[in-house]
């Protein structure tokens, strides 16, 4: 019985999470033809039509009997084309073209061609890692996809340009035709949105400062100013002063990336925090992703790194609200009518604003015509309770002459960049074995309780939360603030003064 | 040779296939307004129905893929008027598929029993 019988394996993706998939086949008599079982979508069930042209048209005559795949478990469902390659290597199996345990253990992911050839899929690195995570370490992949696969390093990858290459590297003897490997894949990659440099802007050094301890702690940050104030420029410059993404962190942006479709693996393993900046009249939809099975959002694309949100009271309240759970929990649970799905989307948001529709309601020599009620209405746009989250809110004043031809020489990000990640490593250090890592995830029970803070200190927040402008939520956030401040200035332990600055930098004023 | 004189050499090959195994043919071309049925045979223990499908060469594929699930479906329907038109009750019957490749005058013949 064993004869007739193929087996494979190939993963099946939910997000950038995997579920090993095994492929069976068996021939058995009946009406020739191919039937799929074992939850497939449409693409799934289409494969076997390019096996069927893919395998005559490699020379390789089927027996007439009927062969049924089954794709277990039954109860996950597998989306897309990439099983191709894993069907048609157990079908090929059950047919006897080579031994039939060989093919047993070897991951396999690919869509395949009438001609047999390989093309690229989406979410090989993904596909790479959940394999990885449950046991194999042989993977084929088509050749397109094979810089992307060895992007880990631990996996043993195959990269293939032809199933007949497939079928004779498991022991069988198929002549190959004479055509070209698919050899590259068609990256909608854009290239990195260009990073800008703290030494380009003019004066606001209280915003320097502020961006400065965002990056430190990665706190989130909503910056009001004046049109051409820098705010735009500011945001550009955050990627550049945050610390590279470590091992870990790189493989999930890149494993997102390859879901997307836009990864760009020429430089190898891209350690850059991603900068996100959607344009304000993206859906909410576009923003969570999930709409269709292995789409993602700009939340996820923006995971790890910066999302940057210009005209933020020009967002649909859809998308502001969308907003709460990325930033309370770091993910997207999604759950459509073709399935769940969880998105990883922990992102440091970056908000601007206007300080009122015209734009010119900020500084002493204001030109504003704007009502009250207008510029009430444009700032209630930012709902309390996001605003809540948002850690540090500064005001850019418009710039003066003095600001432009300062002779002083401004400080470049490369200075900054190193004060934040000596400003990080103490966090590493703090944090050890905890779940989280920078001071803005600590939570606020856990730094009260390590910093024991006398009643003398606290004074001024007390004070605050008793008037009512802190919130508790915005008392924890201070004291982030202020372990933030205190770690850039190189002391384990804030003081009064860094929680006095810290509820400066956490408390719009004039508002 | 065309497609009609291969189709009655192929089912006259079927035919004697049958006898060969024992079983008895109890007609065959059974026509009625919805379509034809090859063979109607008893192999001993049931009632079958029989479609044949030749082919000069596999180019085209087995005789035997050409054989869709709704032209067994169709067969079934036709099975069911023929039963009907019977006097006595026929316990059981099914499917069967012959399908003949010609070879050039070697004909090679698989038989495809219960098909669905």
């Amino acid at each position: 019985m064993t004869g007739n019988l193929g087996r494979t394996e190939s993963i099946a993706l939910l997000g950038i999470s995997g579920t090993p998939v095994i492929i069976e086949a068996s021939v058995n008599d009946g009406l020739p033809g191919i039937d799929i079982v074992g939850l497939p979508d449409t693409a799934v069930s289409e494969s076997r039509k390019r096996i069927r042209a893919a395998i005559s048209n490699l020379g390789i005559t089927l027996t007439s009997r009927r062969v049924t795949v089954n794709l277990l478990p039954g109860g996950v469902k597998k989306v897309g084309t990439a099983f191709d390659l894993g069907i048609a290597v157990a079908i090929l199996a059950a047919e006897g073209l080579f031994p039939a345990e060989r093919a047993r253990g070897i991951v396999h992911c690919g869509e395949l061609g009438l001609d047999g050839r390989l093309h690229p899929v989406r979410g090989v690195l993904p596909s790479v890692l959940a394999g990885l995570r449950s046991g194999f370490t042989r993977f084929v992949v088509p050749r397109a996809n094979a810089a992307e696969a060895r992007l880990t390093g631990d996996a043993v990858v195959c990269g293939a340009g032809n199933l007949a290459e497939v079928v004779n590297t498991l022991g069988g003897h198929v002549p190959v035709p004479l055509l070209p490997a698919v050899e590259s894949v068609d990256t909608d990659a854009l290239p990195p949105a260009a990073t800008h440099d703290l030494a380009d802007v003019q004066g606001q050094d209280d915003a320097r400062h502020g961006l400065e301890v965002a990056a430190a702690g990665g706190h989130h940050l909503l910056m009001t100013g004046t049109p051409g104030a820098g705010k735009t420029l500011l945001a550009g410059c955050l990627p550049g002063l945050l610390p590279a993404l470590d091992e870990e962190a790189a493989c999930e942006v890149v494993a997102l990336r390859s879901l997307d479709g836009t990864l760009d693996v020429s430089a190898g393993l891209d350690r850059t925090p991603p900068f996100e900046a959607p344009h304000h009249r993206t859906t909410a939809a576009a923003m969570v992703g999930g709409s269709k099975p292995g789409m993602i959002g700009v939340f996820s694309r923006a995971h790890r790194g910066v999302l940057f949100m210009d005209e933020a009271p020009e967002f649909s309240r859809d998308v502001l609200e969308a907003l709460r759970q990325p930033l309370e929990n770091g993910r997207c649970d999604i759950h459509r009518a073709w399935g769940s799905v969880v998105l990883p989307s922990r992102f440091q948001l970056v908000l601007a604003a206007n300080p009122c529709p015209c734009g010119a309601g900020i500084g002493s020599s204001s030109r504003c015509r704007c009502t009250p009620l207008n510029k009430r209405r444009y700032r209630n746009r930012l709902s309390g309770p996001l605003l809540d989250r948002v850690d540090i809110q500064l005001e850019l004043m418009p710039l003066g002459p003095a600001d432009l031809h300062s002779a002083q020489p401004r400080e470049g990000s490369a200075e900054v960049a190193g004060r934040v990640a000596a400003a990080r490593e103490r966090q590493t250090a703090r944090y050890r074995e905890l779940e989280w890592s920078a001071n803005a995830q600590a939570p606020g029970s856990w730094l009260r309780e390590a910093f024991e803070f006398r009643r003398s200190e606290t004074a001024p927040l007390d004070s605050a939360l008793e008037r009512g402008v802190l919130t508790m939520r915005g008392y924890d956030r201070v004291i982030r603030i202020a372990t933030t401040l205190a770690d850039l200035d190189g002391r384990n332990r804030p003081g009064a003064d860094d929680l006095l600055s810290a509820l400066l930098l956490r408390i719009r004023e004039g508002t | 040779m065309d497609t009609k004189t291969l189709g009655r050499r192929g089912e006259l090959i079927a035919v004697e296939h049958l006898i060969d195994q024992g079983w008895e043919i109890i007609a065959t071309n059974w026509r009625c307004r919805h379509g034809e049925i090859d063979v109607i045979a008893d192999d001993g223990d049931s009632l079958v129905f029989v479609e044949v499908k030749t082919r000069t060469s596999a180019r085209a594929g087995h005789p035997l893929e050409a054989v869709t699930a709704g032209k067994i479906a169709t067969m079934r329907g036709l099975a069911l008027r023929w039963l009907a038109e019977q006097p006595e009750w026929i316990p059981r019957f099914r499917i069967d598929v012959i399908g003949i490749l010609w070879n050039g005058g070697r004909p090679e013949i698989s038989h495809v029993r219960d098909a669905r």
